[in-house]
């Protein structure tokens, strides 16, 4: 008798230009019936891949290479297009991370739903409808009949992700494989999202797959675990197993560069690469002197619908950061944090309000002025998206020098003789952990990691006073944002900058900044100390955000 | 819902009023932009210097180009484009009798075009990288590469000269035939309207080689489109949720796919059309059609400029009335129109 | 990583860099290598062309009119008895030329105001675009043809027309190409750094705009090249004797029925050589300057 799902020793290949890449070796695994499986590992891991070919929805250029996939007794490997049509849908369903993109977006969502109800032949004309409106009901949606008429684009990213739950449950499958299902949504909408798949999958009794790159979400919601790595399976163990008492090096790893409430921001890098000083205590916050304050700042943009009207994206927010101190500044997308990091940083123009910096109104001077402004070098900032921050033209080590260039070494405009800024740039390269010899690369021929170090180095090379750090470590595996994080507390102290962080992610303000500002709607809700606002928070709000990071079993 | 889409419609309407303005001030510029003086040239080559005065005068030249402009808007709103020195008649009813002539061509050609263009797409979509691929790709690339007039010429030699297949290039019908009573003015179609199976043969006939060397000019930028299209919309998310949910692949690729993919083949046409608009010029040169595009030639060999000015406008608001078309169909596929675009 | 789910496994980064990458385009798509041998061809007849040239294109000979291809005359003689090879071969001059000047002159024009739209919205944009949409409303050969017809019937008005109906294709082009970027990370990362607005589209945007826009010229050469042809073809423009591919072919029209082929064909199908290697060349620079967009 074989587990209802079998995998047994895949391997699945890519053929590519640079010849062929073994993307999944030898991989094994088994699953039961009304079972919860976690596939976990970084980028490029392979844990996707896997899951495909379940399915077999591999892109062309990929083949199952070696071993077998048995599901409910079929040979997944060798059945025909036809079996596999029949399968898919109906037996194994799958859910995707970015919704809105995974729905066809100019059809109704509830066509899109019949589509799959009249495929596999579990409605008729007659009552079609119906069975969508029911498909949607049970995913919770309020007005599934007003709903049903919808078209992807007007709707939000978590209903998005309710459709296609609701499509791919509404032939009730066995299996349900889920890819990354909640990158990209909110912290609260990824709760919701997670808790209602939970709760779909347990009521029917149904086999989940949920593949991830976060171990937090995928031990808070399955009983098993697998942990991947270059296409191999390092570690399987139960959930609770695996992290009381991780085996693999490579899992020990993960599990410390996890942020998960505790501990401090050296305690994500593996133990052997602990460097030799403690992380410095956090500033205390009587004795800082102001050296950002922002008064009731203002941000509105016209409403496409309604020229008349005004939509304010910022609403009248007032804080300060310290000299020499860290502040988070947190909440979901659309919250205004970006805005308000991007007037801070004189790239916008408020529509109202006070930034001063060091005393003076900078905000008096516009963004389009302000880049001849003395200030500018002293307002520096880090960027989300490394990849998307360097200008793919220039070298490293040529955008390293670009604001050198620009505003000399000190933020003054004198011009830097060759051999000083060559010097300069090896300093800031070596201060932010970035091998020499990879200074004259280009963007796309570094590392996500490599990417980002180029990036704190040219915001740190006109020796800011502040630097706005806008979810820095967003786009990184977490073992990178590991190593990076402690850049900055490094650099921080080095260097004695204050700090503005940027993020949604609780956990990882936490690690980081000495007093947190959480921002809701353009405006602030709740502000305070670290610690205070984590472990007494005073606003719901900040409760729910809390609750909403996903808490692994220790 | 439906009363936004109306709104939409009637603001994409609207919006063609700029458009049309702004025809109608680049055709004034270049009637105002004739070498020399437009009085002397209008007055004749004997005039005199009184003659000239008089033209002028009676031409409203001397008034202010603001006052010069108003006149043009009224006289293009009665329809009076002036009156052309080759043919004797009112340019507007020169045009009015041989537009029939250029659409019947342009539209079969389209027709055509659309026709091999749109499956050949698909195909080399669906099946990429193979022989079907390559083929589309040489056949598209070499289409757009061929000069129509050059094509026309050799198909005349070809299915005429050396075949004897086709019908001599001198126009819509022999001289043996008579034309039939207009109705549509499409030869084809008004004489098989009045019956006449053999004239409709004929006409057909004649049809053919201008029709296929127009349709030949415009596949490629249809086929390359088509193929670009689907290959993007099949890689992309919504495909994957599609396949995964186990649709039939012709459903996939027909209801999902090429649904997503006529879009930008749609925007493509309006480029095509106005690429077929000009080609259709030389190949009317080629096979002697009697449609505007031939009547643009002659004019300008003679410098009749009226005739060339009259021209050039209807065209372009033959291509205005088009655009539109296009755009209001794509407002009805595509429901995000209007709302974030 | 970037979101997207490995259904492809990461490729091993090449560290060639641009040349492996345009040795790899080059064999995967022999058509581009090709192109490049072809527009070499037509760049040395365009430059030695009369140097070269067995017969001197203009001289006329009534006895041997019409004379069908031979040793002598590789393409025959025309009408009045001149060497179709020569004439064919001396012409790719001006052709080459004036599609080159028109393509130089809208590209320059159009480029500019383009980035400028794209980069400062507003009005600007909405002015430009509404003059880009103006000239977009004529079939552009159409209006092309009216240009020439208004300006004056000579060489220099059909530079200048098939110019101003190509601008509109490289303005709308930059314009997409630098808004797309205005609001990119390295550019705020660039305003930082103390780059003023000016800079930053010169030095930042427009480099990063400019491989779509060489795929754009060399596509829009080859129909520059019809479109000089075109208005020739219909007796604008150039005018006899001078050797001009689109001329010859409208001089060898009235031949065709009667059955003397090659004064057509040989100028047609240099100009379709000439097109075609333009075309093949930009979709091979499409290939080397984003695989991705293969089609």
């Amino acid at each position: 008798m074989t587990a209802f799902v079998d995998v047994r020793d895949l391997s699945v290949d890519f053929k590519t230009r640079n010849g062929v890449v073994h993307a999944v070796r030898h991989v094994s695994f088994t699953l039961e019936k009304g079972r919860t499986l976690g596939i976990v590992g970084e980028s490029g891991s392979g844990k996707s891949v896997t899951s495909y070919s379940l399915m077999r929805i591999l892109d062309a250029a990929g083949v199952i290479a070696g071993g077998g996939i048995s599901f409910d007794g079929v040979d997944i490997a060798q059945a025909s297009e036809r079996t596999m049509r029949d399968i898919r849908g109906r037996e194994i369903s799958m859910i995707f991370q970015n919704p809105r993109a995974a729905l066809n977006p100019i059809r109704k969502v509830g066509h899109q739903i019949e589509d799959v109800l009249r495929q596999h032949v579990q409605a008729d004309r007659s009552n079609v409808r119906e069975k969508a409106i029911e498909a949607l009901r049970a995913v919770r949606i309020n007005n599934p009949e007003e709903r049903y008429h919808s078209y992807p684009f007007e709707l939000s990213g978590g209903m998005c992700q309710r459709i296609v739950i609701a499509l791919a449950l509404a032939c009730r499958p066995q299996l349900l494989i889920a890819d990354e299902p909640t990158t990209g949504l909110d912290v609260t909408t990824q709760k919701a999202v997670m808790d209602l798949v939970a709760e779909l999958t347990r009521e029917r009794g149904m086999a989940m797959i949920l593949i991830t790159h976060d171990l937090g979400l995928a031990a808070a919601y399955c009983d098993h675990l697998i942990v991947m790595k270059s296409g191999e399976v390092v570690e399987t163990a139960p959930a609770l197993e695996l992290f009381r008492n991780p085996q693999h090096a490579y899992t020990k790893r993960l599990l410390r560069a996890t942020p998960h409430g505790t501990g401090n921001v050296r305690d994500l890098l593996p133990e052997d690469a602990q460097p030799a000083d403690a992380p410095p205590a956090p500033a205390p916050a009587a004795a800082v002197t102001p050296l950002l304050e922002v008064e009731n700042l203002v941000k509105e943009y016209p409403l496409k619908a309604d020229p008349t009207g005004v939509f304010r994206a910022v609403d009248g927010i007032s804080f300060t950061v310290g000299r020499g101190e860290s502040v988070g500044l947190v909440g979901e997308s659309g919250c205004g944090k970006s805005t308000t990091s991007a007037m801070i940083m004189r790239l916008l123009d408020p529509t109202s309000g006070i930034i001063r910096f060091d005393g003076v109104d900078v905000g008096a001077v516009s963004a389009g002025k302000f880049a001849s402004s003395p200030y500018r070098g002293r307002l520096q900032m880090v960027f989300q998206d490394a990849t998307d921050s360097l200008n793919p033209r220039f070298t490293a080590r040529r955008a390293i020098a670009d604001p050198l260039l620009r505003l000399g070494a000190r933020g003054d405009r004198r011009s830097m003789p060759r051999a000083a800024l060559d010097a300069r740039v090896a300093e800031l390269a070596e201060l932010c952990g970035l091998p020499a010899h990879l200074l004259d690369r280009f963007p796309h021929q570094l590392s996500g990691g490599q990417k980002a170090r180029v990036g704190i180095a040219r915001a740190i090379a006109v020796s800011p006073d502040l630097l706005v750090l806008d979810e820095p470590t967003a786009a990184l595996d977490v073992s990178v944002q590991a190593v990076v994080l402690n850049l900055l507390v490094d650099l921080k102290e080095k260097l004695g900058m204050s700090y503005l962080f940027v993020s949604h992610d609780l956990a990882v303000v936490r690690l980081l900044c000495d007093r947190v500002i959480v921002m809701k709607g353009g405006r602030i809700v709740e502000e305070g100390g670290c610690a205070e606002v984590l472990e007494a928070p005073k606003q719901d709000y900040t409760r729910a955000l809390i609750a909403a990071i996903p808490h692994p079993p220790l | 819902m439906t009363s936004s889409r109306g709104m939409i419609v009637l603001k994409r309407l609207a919006q063609a009023i700029p458009t049309l303005f702004g025809v109608i001030v680049v055709t004034f510029i270049l009637t105002r932009a004739l070498p020399g003086d437009p009085a002397a040239y209008f007055a004749g080559p004997a005039a005199t210097p009184e003659s000239i005065a008089q033209v002028r005068a009676a031409l409203g030249l001397d008034k202010p180009l603001a006052a010069q402009f108003l006149r043009y808007v009224q006289d293009l709103a009665t329809g009076d484009l002036g009156q052309s020195i080759s043919t004797g008649q009112t340019v507007l009813s020169d045009i009015v009798t041989r537009l029939p002539a250029s659409l019947e061509l342009t539209l079969s050609a389209l027709a055509l075009s659309v026709a091999i263009a749109v499956p050949l797409g698909i195909l080399a979509a669906t099946r990429q990288g193979t022989f079907i691929d390559h083929l589309c790709r040489v056949v598209v690339t070499a289409g757009v590469s061929l000069p129509v007039f050059f094509t026309g010429l050799a198909l005349v030699y070809v299915f005429y000269y050396q075949l004897g297949l086709a019908p001599a290039p001198i126009g819509r019908l022999d001289f043996a035939y008579i034309s039939p009573p207009p109705v549509t003015g499409f030869f084809v179609i008004d004489a098989l309207l009045a019956g006449d199976a053999e004239t409709a043969g004929a006409a057909f006939g004649q049809l053919v080689l201008p029709a296929v060397t127009l349709a030949i000019f415009t596949l490629a930028p249809l086929a390359r489109m088509t193929r670009a299209a689907m290959l993007q919309v099949l890689g992309s998310d919504f495909i994957r949720t599609a396949r995964a949910a186990g649709l039939s692949r012709r459903q996939v690729l027909f209801s999902y796919a090429f649904r997503n993919a006529l879009l930008p083949v749609i925007t493509t046409f309006g480029m095509v059309f106005s690429f077929a608009l000009g080609a259709n010029v030389l190949v009317e040169k080629v096979f002697a059609w009697p449609g505007i595009g031939s009547y643009a030639v002659e004019a300008l060999v003679v410098s009749d400029y009226a005739a060339v000015q009259g021209f050039v406008l209807v065209m372009a608001i033959l291509f205005v009335v088009v655009n539109l078309l296009i755009d209001l169909s794509y407002t009805l596929i595509d429901p995000r129109v209007g709302f974030d675009g | 990583m970037d979101g997207t789910p490995q259904t492809s496994a990461p490729a091993p980064r090449a560290s060639g860099g641009i040349g492996r990458h345009m040795l790899y385009v080059l064999r995967a798509n022999p058509m581009t290598l090709l192109a490049f041998v072809l527009l070499t061809l037509f760049l040395v007849a365009a430059v030695l062309g009369p140097a070269i040239v067995p017969h001197d294109p203009l001289a006329t000979n009534a006895v041997n009119a019409l004379k069908p291809p031979s040793l002598s005359h590789w393409f025959g003689t025309d009408d009045l008895g001149r060497d179709v090879f020569s004439r064919v071969v001396v012409a790719s001059r001006l052709d080459l030329a004036i599609a080159l000047s028109a393509v130089a002159l809208s590209f320059a024009a159009g480029s500019v105001l383009g980035s400028l739209a794209g980069f400062y919205g507003g009005w600007t944009d909405r002015i430009v675009s509404r003059v880009l949409d103006t000239l977009m409303a004529f079939p552009l050969f159409v209006l092309a043809m009216g240009i020439v017809a208004a300006l004056g019937n000579s060489v220099g008005n059909i530079v200048l027309a098939t110019a101003i109906v190509n601008l509109p294709f490289y303005a709308r082009l930059s314009r997409t190409e630098v808004n797309i970027r205005r609001e990119a990370g390295f550019v705020q990362a660039a305003r930082l750094s103390g780059h003023s607005d000016i800079s930053v589209l010169a030095t930042q945007i427009f480099p990063n705009a400019l491989p779509p826009m060489m795929v754009q010229i060399s596509l829009n050469l080859g129909w520059a090249i019809l479109n000089a042809a075109g208005l020739s073809f219909i007796g604008l423009g150039v005018r006899p004797p001078t050797p001009e591919w689109g001329i010859m072919v409208a001089e060898g029209a009235r031949f065709i029925v009667s059955g003397e082929w090659w004064l057509a064909l040989f100028p047609g199908a240099a100009l379709m050589l000439a097109v075609f290697t333009f075309n093949m060349l930009g979709d091979g620079l499409r290939d080397i300057v984003d695989p991705r967009q293969r089609s």
